[in-house]
């Protein structure tokens, strides 16, 4: 099962031409990813060799769609050309876009979340400035390193890359049935909440970890979903507990506002909900065995 | 970014919203013949990003040039909550009648962007929020649709503005929806937008916060920056790229890969400190998915160059990038300092993780470096960074 991403996924990369584009979608070949093609319209026509595997490159995303039956994208472009490979794909309804430039403009994200709600929402978007995802042992859509660890029944949703590989790795002779990384920046397609019903509703899917930062109120509305709606086990981390008001810590949207958008009250707000909390990454990978065992 | 008051004054007036005339100057002196152009008399108000400064004496009225000097010199130099006044603006008096407030802003939590707008100006709006939020109207506004005529009256209606400035506030909100979007603002606010005795609407006070990602399309917003102002470490890293962040009372410098990752590093060296002397991070330093040996060369000079810091934590998870070649990083680093005459003299703690952390350990093994210390775990690392810091 897993959520968002199965082996059965056929996954394109807008902007695989690209250097950032080329390199990862050879590692999403070798973590065994259906991807089915790229789209670049000044090179439509032509293909890429990644290794001995011909991936054909179209003019666009509704080309690619109707040319391979394409239900996941990948995002690769230029922060300046971001917006409209994402509308692009919105147009073309497919079911998952997955937005992995950083440094996006605010105005930006806001717009095209904007129009993916007058279209209908027929388009899931992950990211911005995100990881992407994996389910390990089928598909990984985005630069998730694969061989971090295995399939198994922990469900990970995260805001930060690197903390995502870090509990990946942490708790590794588990293994996890997806790992979603939805991005820190201010505005967000998928949130913390999208992925917990997802992993709530998925039957191979027993325990969740969620990991926050500073900034907003995602965690707390987290909180909220989870004491109405999740009964499976949730392990959470929030990252930040030192950062100082009013300064960005690396992601755009990892930012204490005057007295908002704290660790403290994301951390009391989930323990409400009944979500153990770990002070460290590695005392949460602690916690996720214990309630695993439990 | 947050931009001062004469900043914010002066991207209204180039998207049309009403302004008063008015002038920065940083010297008493230079009062005296501003003063004179702008009629004799002038609002001086201190130029610092805190709110407040009336309270704090920072907003004076000058009835003459000679009192304006007089003025501006009491205003310069003033400490307004931790903000020293380097500049002060000279504005044009006003008669005012009625002081309103209007603002547009990111609404990170409903994903779009919001108006709000209230005809009780002129104080602290989050106090208006806190005690009478029904005088304070919040409408949603659509990133694709923006503020249009419609738009405008709608929050004009909801905000309860009088009849007779409905038409001239719909004009300011329309203009200032403008400021908001062309600028790539996350912040827009006027307060207080005041009407006059007879009967203007003229923005008197603004704040603006401008979007440093937009920085590919807003190549004028770079001039925007204090650069006087910012923290020399800080200033002196952002010349060379890096993602960092000064942070008071530390003694142990952090470099990290990941914003999420250096900020967990953060937290668990401030942990690791209380039971070591009360240890706590000089910095946030995320050197990003590269990690080259320059990049590392870059962020060590910082942060050993900070006189704050006694020991030095480098916490690294090798996701794309590999280990092996943080190591090699973290060694040409060391080499490059002391081929650049530089003493490392303080101790670093290296954890190392994930893609090749083995040969990466070993590399830094085999290296010897007699202050490199490694740790496998990033709690003991954190811890021995600590005890390290606190000796």
């Amino acid at each position: 099962m897993a959520i968002f991403l199965t082996k059965e996924s056929k996954v394109i990369v807008q902007g695989m031409t690209g250097s950032e584009g080329q390199k990862h979608t050879r590692r999403m070949l070798a973590a065994g990813t259906n991807i089915v093609g790229g789209v670049n319209p000044r090179k439509a026509g032509t293909s890429v060799d990644f290794d001995g595997t011909e991936i054909p490159v179209f003019g666009g995303v509704r080309e690619a769609i109707d040319a391979t039956g394409a239900d996941v994208t990948v995002i690769f472009v230029p922060e300046k050309f971001t917006k409209s490979a994402v509308i692009e794909a919105i147009d073309a309804e497919i079911p998952l876009a997955v937005v992995i430039t950083e440094g996006i403009a605010v105005h930006d994200t806001a717009a095209f979340w904007s129009y993916a709600g007058k279209k209908g929402n027929k388009t899931r978007i992950i990211g911005p400035n995100c990881p992407g995802l994996i389910t390990p042992g089928q598909s990984n859509a985005g630069i998730i390193p694969a061989d971090i660890t295995k399939p198994g029944r922990i469900g990970l949703v995260s805001k930060s890359g690197t903390l995502t590989y870090q509990m990946m790795y942490e708790l590794r002779d588990i293994g996890f049935s997806s790992c979603v990384g939805i991005g820190g920046d201010p505005i967000i397609g998928t949130t913390h909440i999208d992925a917990l019903a997802a992993f709530e509703a998925d039957p191979e899917t027993d325990l969740i970890v969620m990991i926050g930062e500073i900034g907003g109120d995602a965690e707390e509305r987290a909180a909220d979903f989870i004491k109405a709606n999740v009964t499976k086990p949730v392990v959470g981390y929030v990252a930040g507990f030192t950062a100082p008001e009013g300064k960005t810590m690396g992601h755009a949207g990892a930012i204490v506002s005057g007295s908002s958008g704290t660790a403290q009250a994301k951390k009391e707000a989930l323990e409400a909900a009944g979500v153990r909390v770990g002070k460290t990454p590695s005392e949460t990978a602690r916690l996720a065995r214990e309630a695993l065992a439990a | 970014m947050d931009l001062f008051e004469y900043q914010a004054r002066d991207l209204f007036a180039k998207h049309g919203v009403p302004v008063l005339a008015g002038e920065v100057i940083d010297t008493p002196e230079a009062a005296r013949e501003v003063t004179e152009r702008l009629g004799g008399r002038a609002v001086v108000k201190a130029q610092v990003k805190t709110g407040g400064r009336g309270k704090a004496g920072g907003v004076k009225l000058a009835s003459d040039p000679a009192d304006a000097v007089e003025k501006a010199g009491a205003i310069l130099g003033m400490d307004i909550k931790g903000h020293t006044v380097h500049r002060v603006m000279l504005a044009q008096t006003a008669d005012i009648a009625e002081e309103y407030y209007v603002s547009f802003l990111l609404d990170r939590t409903n994903r779009t962007f919001l108006a709000m707008a209230s005809v009780e100006g002129g104080m602290d709006i989050e106090e208006v929020a806190a005690t009478k939020p029904e005088a304070l109207a919040r409408i949603p506004v659509d990133a694709v649709d923006g503020v249009g005529e419609e738009k405008a009256r709608e929050i004009v209606a909801a905000a309860r503005f009088p009849a007779e400035v409905a038409e001239q506030v719909a004009d300011v909100l329309r203009q200032l929806w403008q400021v908001f979007i062309k600028e790539d603002a996350l912040l827009v606010e006027v307060n207080p937008l005041v009407k006059t005795a007879d009967g203007q609407v003229i923005a008197l006070d603004g704040k603006v916060s401008l979007d440093a990602n937009a920085e590919f399309r807003q190549p004028d917003h770079a001039a925007l920056e204090d650069r006087a102002a910012a923290n020399p470490l800080e200033a002196a890293a952002k010349e060379r790229g890096l993602n960092y962040v000064k942070l008071d009372d530390g003694n142990v410098g952090i470099i990290g890969n990941g914003a999420g990752l250096v900020m967990s590093t953060l937290d668990v060296v401030a942990y690791a400190g209380e039971k070591h002397g009360g240890a706590k991070p000089a910095n946030f330093l995320d050197i990003g998915g590269g990690a080259s040996a320059e990049v590392m060369a870059n962020g060590l000079e910082i942060i050993l160059g900070d006189p704050d810091v006694k020991s030095v934590f480098v916490n690294v998870f090798g996701g794309i990038t590999a280990c092996d070649a943080v190591a090699n990083g973290i060694v040409q680093a060391l080499e490059l300092l002391r081929t650049k005459g530089e003493e490392v003299s303080k101790p670093l703690v290296v954890r190392l993780d994930g893609n090749n952390a083995e040969l990466g350990r070993k590399i830094l093994t085999d290296a010897n470096h007699p202050l490199v210390e490694q740790v496998d775990t990033m709690d003991g690392a954190a811890d021995r960074a600590a005890e390290l810091a606190a000796k």
